[in-house]
């Protein structure tokens, strides 16, 4: 039985380093598919789709704006669960970390374009960029919450430090924004003002315009998907990278004291 | 059960007697809270009541006010107990030593809770007395259990959000940025509960009780939660 | 007809929503490129 060859006992990877980037076929694959979405879904929302009753035209900046919206919760939902197995696991893998941060990334990139598509679409059929109801403030809460949480990921300290911690807080997250949106949804239900119709409160949605819906939903998930594959595969190679580097500056000291 | 409660009492005092020491709430943390409020009155002065109101502006926003001198001496309370441990990293060392987390919790919460407590009963006081507020006597059962509510709620999330930034860099400006947003339902909630026991504005008292149950959730939810989650987030 | 301040608001709102993602794409893109470029392919389990 030939001995095996003395290895160094760093967990340095070794080897070639040949390809860059983090594509592969399957994520060139959902990239192409969501750009085709995207071509759909401008296709119809811009042109394809009629215009409203009430809205008219305005009714077009739905078909960008509750999807975006509604990936920024499924976004936010994935990080919580995503949170919860790293936390609750026995293996504490840091792929789940990983998977919590890319897709909390993504959810606010999400949730502002929905708060400023929104911000354009309120003053359009209201006339004024911002209002305080239930549904608008507890989103620009949730937004601040996951910009802090972005935040506290850069904390720095060893990377189940981090992992430890932005899980607590998304799940902190999950406690606390029902919370919030609760006691704010009380708060504006005092206010009984005169009814402000909320755009996608009146609209009546035809055949063809829940079709078109539909496809900006598909193409969001598309991408959503394909930016939080590549965002967690560069999440693991930055990680990959931090211990090689500790890798090589322990080797280096040992160099040096031998 | 009695070891953790046991221990809890031991961080609290140790906690209060620390301020009670070095008196850092009273010299700087209350003379703070109270200019804030005379800086406000200077803000809303100016502005004239609506034809038909009984009080002036100053007075119908004071409830809000007073709320937000609270949360803003939450801010420097959790901040400087939490300097008060990472100095020295004497955290660190009652966890080496073995010392339950949730005690810890519970007796950070404990003393934050008392001297929170403190600081926003002076903050009405102060409100009360320089925007002339009439005090409406049959609302103090109202007033009474908001102030105890909303400050414990506070404490507990004050203690919780703390601990994670503990240590931290940058945790001066983290922690609002992590605190404020969370602590929104209790400044909603405390302020209209407030406001219905002082009456300004015209509320009527039977008002304000479903605010203190809000408040009340929050805090109920956050001592429950830092109970569980104070563990893993010192646990570096 | 669409009113001409209307559609500014709405295919800017178009240009908003794709640019951004285009731009958190490009930006992703290169990150990886760069981060990946110094790292053996052993590190890598995606190829």
């Amino acid at each position: 039985m030939a001995s095996p060859p003395a290895t160094s006992t760093t967990t340095t990877p070794t080897g070639p380093a040949t390809t860059t980037g983090t594509s592969t076929k399957a994520t060139r694959l959902l990239g192409a598919a969501a750009i085709v979405g995207i071509v759909w879904l401008a296709a119809f929302g811009l042109g394809f789709s009629p215009a409203d009753a009430n809205q008219r035209e305005s009714v077009r900046i739905l078909y960008v704006h509750v999807p975006s919206a509604w990936l920024a919760y499924l976004a936010f939902f994935v990080t919580a669960v995503a949170s919860g197995i790293y936390l609750f696991s026995k293996k504490h893998s840091l792929g789940w970390d990983r998977l919590a941060g890319a897709s909390a990334e993504v959810g606010v990139l999400f949730m502002g374009i929905t708060l400023v598509v929104g911000a354009l679409w309120g003053r359009l059929t209201w006339g004024v960029f911002w209002e305080w109801d239930a549904r608008l403030t507890s989103t620009a809460f949730m937004f601040v919450t996951y910009v802090g949480y972005l935040t506290v990921r850069r904390l720095g300290g060893t990377h189940q430090q981090r992992a430890r911690r932005s899980a607590v807080l998304a799940l902190l997250a999950v406690l606390e924004i029902p919370l919030v949106h609760w006691s704010v949804k009380l708060w504006r239900s005092l206010h009984q003002e005169a009814t402000v119709l909320r755009p996608d409160g009146d609209v009546k949605m035809n055949g063809l315009m829940l079709f078109t819906l539909f496809v900006g939903v598909i193409a969001f998930t598309l991408m959503y998907m394909w930016l939080v594959i590549h965002r967690q595969r560069t999440m693991a190679a930055e990680d990959a990278l931090d211990d090689a580097g500790l890798d090589l500056a322990i080797a280096d000291r040992k160099a040096e004291r031998a | 059960m009695t070891a953790t409660l046991r221990i809890a009492w031991l961080v609290a005092r140790k906690d209060l007697r620390v301020e009670w020491h070095s008196r850092v709430a009273l010299n700087q943390i209350l003379p703070f809270a109270a200019i804030t409020m005379v800086l406000f009155a200077f803000a809303v002065d100016r502005l004239p009541a609506a034809p038909g109101d009984v009080d002036t502006v100053l007075v119908q926003l004071a409830p809000g006010l007073a709320s937000l001198g609270t949360v803003f001496s939450l801010l420097l309370l959790v901040q400087r107990t939490f300097a008060v441990e990472s100095e020295d990293g004497a955290l660190d060392a009652l966890r080496a030593a073995g010392v339950d987390a949730t005690a810890v919790f519970w007796g950070k919460t404990l003393a934050m809770w008392i001297q929170l407590a403190i600081l926003s009963a002076l903050l009405l006081g102060t409100a009360v007395v320089i925007y002339g507020i009439e005090v409406r006597w049959s609302g103090v059962v109202l007033l009474v259990t908001t102030w105890l509510t909303a400050t414990f709620g506070l404490a507990a999330v004050g203690t919780l959000y703390g601990g994670l930034a503990a240590g931290a860099r940058g945790r001066e400006t983290l922690l609002p940025l992590l605190l404020l947003p969370v602590v929104a339902p209790v400044l909603i909630g405390a302020t209209r509960a407030v406001e219905a026991a002082l009456g300004t504005g015209g509320t009527a008292i039977a008002d304000g009780w479903p605010w203190v149950g809000v408040v009340a959730v929050f805090a109920v939810a956050f001592g429950a939660g830092g109970t569980l989650a104070f563990g893993p987030l010192i646990d570096e | 007809m669409i009113a001409m301040e209307d559609a500014g608001f709405i295919i800017g709102s178009y240009i908003v929503t794709f640019g951004a993602v285009g731009a958190y794409a490009v930006w992703v893109l290169r990150r990886a490129r760069r981060v990946t470029s110094r790292l053996p392919d052993d590190a890598k389990p995606w190829t």
